[in-house]
């Protein structure tokens, strides 16, 4: 007899739009998105590629601080943002920088980010995010009342969270999930299953076959998707976010997907737990390789076009690089300073104490 | 007025503040229909709805990052952690998150939420009821920790915590919410945050307490004047950040002193005045400052618990080793 969660799992099939050869699969899932929407898709996968690359970079020159890899996981980070408005509410984890990038965060804050500076955290005046979290799972609890806030305000927008496969074994997973389903509020959760914890591998995680029916615990809507395919991405988070404002709940949705390069830049090396089969076999899944294929059999696409992108990006990393350099360095004053409204007695006496050691 | 006891004065509080402000939402296990399980907000769901007063489901992380979410949306999130002692259970959402949330976003967003939570020993609760863990949150920078000692202080401090524009951390202790009546105003009125209060004014030596230890306090200063000793006592109020000249306006004028709390007496509240006494009025000192803490146990809940708990002997005690030093 089969398992109760065996069950379970056998209901969620991989959802797919376009297969490693850049096929369409399932015609009748394909997103209505004009030619221009799907070259601008593209464009933000190259361009993110290229940030990756200078970024692992900049961080061995000693120029970034602490910087998590993105390569690989374009598709699951560009296409889930993708599908959001404006008014939608991004708790991202701390890989997930691109989604902040596209949702309006100037590349140079990203960079301020990684080196630890506070403005780095200062969202732009109509981006609506928390900068990343470091701790696994706390977004998920924060963002179910971000979402219950939006429902009481009768916003027609959504909080979107991110966590890996690892975040789902946290209790803070399951609390965030619940506390939206139990208030019926808008709110997407992305498991971005890259399918290692640093080194500790899925199936160490969890008994469950799939992590998207950790959804039906919850009572809540839950899809597992190819998450190197980035229409599919698109599409399950645009029903996900038109659930959500039509007062029908929040979805869980995990996208398969794997991460090229290591944990973060912090001396993790992956070849102590991936094998290099295992890397070539989901480097046959590429995100960029099946959308380039599927854009130029549409005729849409070129390598002129892209190398344009590949340019473009690399004269904006250099400029934002350039800005970043020309920001005045935090101080412990700037620290001090952002502790309270108004600063306590005892902050106030150290306040004086480091401005007087900073102005030596 | 009105004579309150300080749960009634803390339901006062609560609706005056749904009632001022319609950001103001109260939220936590039970305290919709039941009021809460010390009934602090009897009433205020029939009152306010339940889109202003709810229940949650029963996860104190939950509860935490909830607030943090809804304080995203412009709101002003009072809630309620059923008793202190779970506190480890949100101790992220609180120390990790909503204490950040200004250096987390460079300034330009903030978590106004006031956690309510009783906290306290000698009402004979089980486990991981009664234990004093404010000094956990006032380590915390980005916090602000209020323990009221009384029905009026506990209205208007609990006004001021809701209105600060920081996360504030308003601990009740559970022997206080029903052992006395005070003249409360029915109005709306603010107790500065950060401000301690001369309970009792004396001229030998200087009691430091909060919450339950500032009756304790006064009982030993009563039994202490028919000794000819005059004890001042102070009442902190909030303990994060400390009104520290308050404390050493009463330090120069009795040049000894007992510092009084109910917690450990390990790396307590008690131990960082000393310090702020002994760098900033040591020439004014007459004699070593003592401690009146609880033993370094975890907390002795129904057994024993008589004899854990400091008391007003215990002040006595400390009071005399000082004045014969």
């Amino acid at each position: 007899m089969k398992r109760t969660a065996e069950k379970i799992a056998e209901q969620f099939e991989t959802f797919q739009i376009l297969d490693e050869e850049g096929k369409i699969v399932n015609e009748e899932a394909m997103p209505e998105l004009s030619d221009d929407e799907l070259k601008e898709l593209m464009t933000r996968m190259v361009y993110t590629r290229i940030l990756d690359q200078r970024s692992i970079a900049l961080n061995r020159q000693g120029r970034l601080g602490f910087y998590a890899p993105t390569a690989g996981q374009e598709a699951s980070q560009l296409g889930s943002q993708y599908a959001l408005e404006q008014d939608d509410f991004i708790l991202p984890g701390y890989r997930d920088v691109p989604q902040l990038i596209w949702h309006g965060l100037p590349l140079h804050k990203a960079f301020l980010f990684s080196r630890g500076h506070y403005i780095g955290n200062q969202m732009p005046e109509g981006v609506n995010a928390l900068s990343p979290q470091i701790i696994i799972g706390a977004q998920y609890v924060q963002t179910a009342g971000v979402a219950l806030g939006m429902k009481k305000r009768n916003k027609k927008s959504v909080a979107i969270t991110y966590t890996g496969d690892g975040g789902t074994s946290q209790g803070d997973f399951y609390e965030g999930m619940n506390f939206a389903g139990a208030f019926n509020s808008p709110a997407i959760f992305v498991v971005q299953n890259n399918q290692f914890a640093i080194s500790t591998p899925v199936e160490k995680q969890t008994a469950a076959d799939t992590l998207a029916q950790k959804a039906v615990a919850a009572g809540i809507e839950g899809i597992q998707v190819d998450g190197m395919d980035v229409l599919a991405v698109y599409v399950a988070t645009k029903e996900a976010r038109e659930r959500a404002v039509n007062g029908e709940g929040p979805t869980l949705i995990e996208a398969l997907t794997y991460r090229y390069g290591p944990h973060t830049m912090a001396g993790d090396d992956p070849t102590r737990y991936r094998s290099e089969d295992l890397d070539n076999e989901w480097e046959k899944r590429d995100p960029l390789v099946r959308f380039r294929k599927f854009l130029e059999k549409k005729g849409i696409w070129s390598e002129n076009q892209e190398n344009e992108v590949i340019e473009r990006a690399k004269e904006e990393i250099k400029n934002a690089v350039k800005e970043a350099d020309n920001t005045p360095k935090q101080k412990v004053t700037d620290l001090i300073g952002n502790m309270y409204e108004t600063l306590p007695s005892h902050l106030e006496e150290q306040m004086e104490e480091y401005k007087a050691k900073e102005s030596k | 007025m009105a004579q309150m006891t300080m749960i009634q004065a803390i339901t006062d509080a609560l609706r005056t503040e749904l009632k001022n402000d319609e950001n103001v939402l109260v939220f936590g296990e039970d305290v919709g229909q039941n009021g809460g399980v010390f009934r602090a907000t009897e009433g205020l769901q029939d009152e306010f709805g339940e889109d202003r007063v709810f229940d949650t489901p029963l996860a104190e992380s939950g509860i935490g990052g909830l607030a943090i979410g809804l304080s995203t949306q412009g709101f002003r999130p009072v809630p309620e952690i059923q008793f202190f002692g779970f506190v480890y259970e949100v101790m992220d959402s609180i120390s990790g998150q909503m204490a950040r949330m200004r250096y987390r976003s460079g300034n330009t967003m903030h978590a106004p939420v006031t956690i309510r939570s009783p906290f306290g020993g000698g009402v004979h609760t089980p486990e991981m009821h009664a234990d004093s863990l404010e000094g956990l949150m006032a380590q915390q920078p980005g916090l602000k920790v209020v323990i009221p000692s009384n029905p009026y202080d506990a209205k208007g401090l609990l006004i001021s915590s809701i209105r600060d524009n920081d996360p504030v951390i308003f601990l009740e202790h559970m022997k206080l919410y029903r052992s006395f009546r005070d003249e409360v105003p029915e109005e709306a009125y603010e107790v500065e945050l950060g401000k301690a209060k001369v309970t009792r004014e004396g001229n030998d030596v200087t009691l430091i307490a909060y919450g339950a230890m500032v009756q304790a306090s006064v009982k030993a200063a009563e039994e202490l004047e028919k000794d000819g000793v005059s004890a001042e006592v102070v009442d902190l109020r909030t303990i994060s950040p400390l009104d520290i000249d308050t404390i050493v306006e009463s330090v120069k004028k009795t040049g000894r002193v007992v510092v009084v709390q109910e917690a450990q007496r390990q790396a307590g509240i008690a131990s960082q005045i000393v310090a702020e006494i002994q760098e900033r009025a040591i020439l004014h000192l007459e004699a070593p400052v003592l401690r009146v803490a609880a033993p370094d146990t975890v907390y002795a809940f129904t057994q024993a618990e008589e004899v854990w708990l400091p008391n007003h002997n215990d002040i006595v005690e400390k009071v005399n080793d000082v004045i014969n030093f």
